[in-house]
């Protein structure tokens, strides 16, 4: 069992409530995912130049003490570009200015135990183990601001309970994808992948489906064709929701293993696993409430 | 004749679960408000009590009901009403996959559409749906009537047992040894009622019979027989 969330706001002065309106929706769904928990936030992207890779400390052995500035520092002096960096504890938002391919090759080979969690110009990703309450209240998720966000609680039942094993799992760049249920072939998705020279760093299910779905977008698919691909090609039981820099997406097995759940007035679209993620929802009682029907695409677009 | 209401807001459910279940001392309904879907919301029901759930309600609202007339104001999460035994739940919006699973008695009945699974295992109560079903509806169905006033999804009725299936709108697909028949007599006579009961007015001459062909019932040693 695991549960979702995804909130997308469509008017401008909502966007400062991003995380604030998000925090009850995920506290909601504990009972469905109490081991770890995550989400994905997009806001206005950084310099068309620029980059943010997000870093989670949590396994290195200063833990929270890593020296993020040091850090910045580093890469100032090695590869001479602007480098700036926001901490919150275990997780840092670094901004670079030139490409990041050779930056977060670097970090791997320098700092192996820290993790990269994700890379782009919109995305900023946060996922610890812990209850959904204490990881917002580490990571300050109330007070995100943003256009839109994909979150997850998880009752792990696949892999092991980790930080890097935790939803959302990212590919690319501005990509991101939660899952609720298992898929029964990750390996051959990754069999067939691995060879393409896609890297995974894990051994999470859900991992394989989120890198299938960004190798398929960055092919040139729609993502309506993308995730055809992946009602074709990923068997199992599955509700996913997507996150990129200006939509969410979300798809369900034929069978409807997984339950969703929406929601949408005029000022926002919430998404949840049970309807108690959306219940403290302003003027949810005049909310357009459905279920997502099986097989079928939902892409609602900031 | 005296009502009572609970406020479910920052409660658990056993708010209402207990006083349910405790002796009513002559209340006769049982308003519930703001139940923001929780689960397992007035189940086990065992007095003749009228329990009106104003909002959405979980998983499985009204299971294991006898006697009780449950009405949601809302939509029910997955599993409304199952295993009834008697009584009634009638759910105002929609509900989630398998509603009225493996429900002995009573009547359940869904004003909007209901999902996959729908009367899956259904052994002897009565299931109407004013919108549509999902794939899978009246799995393993053994005794009872599910009645569509929608549309059905696929494999409807797949291997079916005794329970029969009335729809008015398009199947989508049969599942295994589920069968069209004529309707008789008696099945006119008998929906009309249950369409009565259920309060929705749709002529009876406008729906298909579906019952099994009962041809899963004997194991055919002769078939797949190729070695």
């Amino acid at each position: 069992m695991c549960g979702i969330v995804g909130l997308l706001v469509k008017k401008p002065e909502l966007r400062p409530q991003l995380g604030s309106l998000m925090v009850p929706m995920l506290i909601g769904m504990t009972e469905r995912g109490p081991d770890s928990a995550g989400l994905a936030v997009f806001g206005t992207p950084v310099h068309e130049a620029h980059r943010k890779i997000n870093l989670y400390s949590g396994m290195t052995e200063a833990g929270a003490d890593f020296n993020w500035h040091g850090l910045a520092h580093s890469i100032r002096d090695e590869f001479g570009t602007v480098a700036e960096i926001v901490t919150s504890g275990n997780h840092a938002i670094l901004t670079v200015g030139s490409a990041p391919a050779p930056i977060k090759h670097w970090i791997h080979e320098h700092h192996p135990k820290l993790h990269i969690l994700s890379t782009g110009r919109s995305m900023d990703l946060y996922k610890d183990i812990g209850t959904p309450t204490e990881v917002s209240d580490r990571y300050d998720f109330s007070h995100l601001q943003g256009t839109h966000l994909v979150g997850h609680t998880r009752m792990a039942t696949e892999s092991a309970v980790t930080p890097d094993r935790a939803h959302p799992f990212t590919a690319g760049e501005d990509f991101c994808l939660v899952h609720n249920g298992s898929l029964s072939n990750p390996n051959g998705i990754r069999r067939m992948l691995e060879p393409r020279g896609i890297h995974f760093d894990t051994d999470n299910d859900t991992e394989a489906a989120c890198r299938f779905l960004e190798w398929r977008l960055r092919e040139g698919d729609s993502l309506e064709n993308a995730l055809q691909k992946g009602f074709d090609e990923l068997d199992g039981f599955f509700t996913f929701l997507m996150g990129t820099k200006d939509e969410l997406a979300l798809i369900r097995d034929p069978f409807a293993c997984k339950p969703a759940v929406v929601a949408e007035t005029d000022d926002y679209v919430a998404i949840a696993s049970e309807f108690r993620s959306l219940a403290h929802l302003p003027d949810i009682k005049n909310a357009h409430v459905f279920e997502p029907a099986p097989e079928e695409m939902y892409v609602w677009r900031t | 004749m005296s009502e009572i209401t609970v406020d479910l807001a920052g409660k658990p459910v056993r708010e209402v679960n207990r006083l349910l279940h405790a002796p009513l001392n002559g209340v006769t309904t049982v308003n519930v408000l703001n139940p923001d879907g929780a689960h397992n919301i007035a189940v086990g029901v065992n007095e003749a009590v009228k329990v009106e759930i104003h909002g959405n309600a979980g998983y499985y609202a009204g299971g294991m009901n006898k006697f009780a007339d449950i009405v949601i104001h809302g939509s029910a999460g997955t599993g409304v009403g199952e295993n009834m035994m008697s009584g009634s739940i009638r759910v105002k919006g929609f509900a989630s996959n398998a509603a009225g699973a493996s429900a002995h008695g009573g009547l359940l009945v869904i004003e909007g559409d209901a999902g996959l699974r729908c009367a899956v295992s259904l052994k002897g109560a009565d299931i109407v749906v004013d919108g549509n079903v999902g794939s899978f509806s009246a799995f393993m169905a053994q005794a009872g009537r599910l009645v569509v006033c929608g549309d059905a999804g696929d494999a409807l009725g797949d291997s079916l047992y005794e329970a029969v299936l009335y729809v008015k709108g398009k199947i989508k697909s049969l599942g295994a040894d589920a069968q069209e028949e004529p309707m008789t007599e008696a099945d006119f006579t008998g929906l009309a009622e249950l369409l009565a009961k259920a309060g929705l007015k749709h002529d009876p001459k406008s729906f298909k019979r579906i019952a099994s062909a009962r041809s899963l019932y004997h194991w055919n040693a002769d078939a797949d027989q190729e070695y």
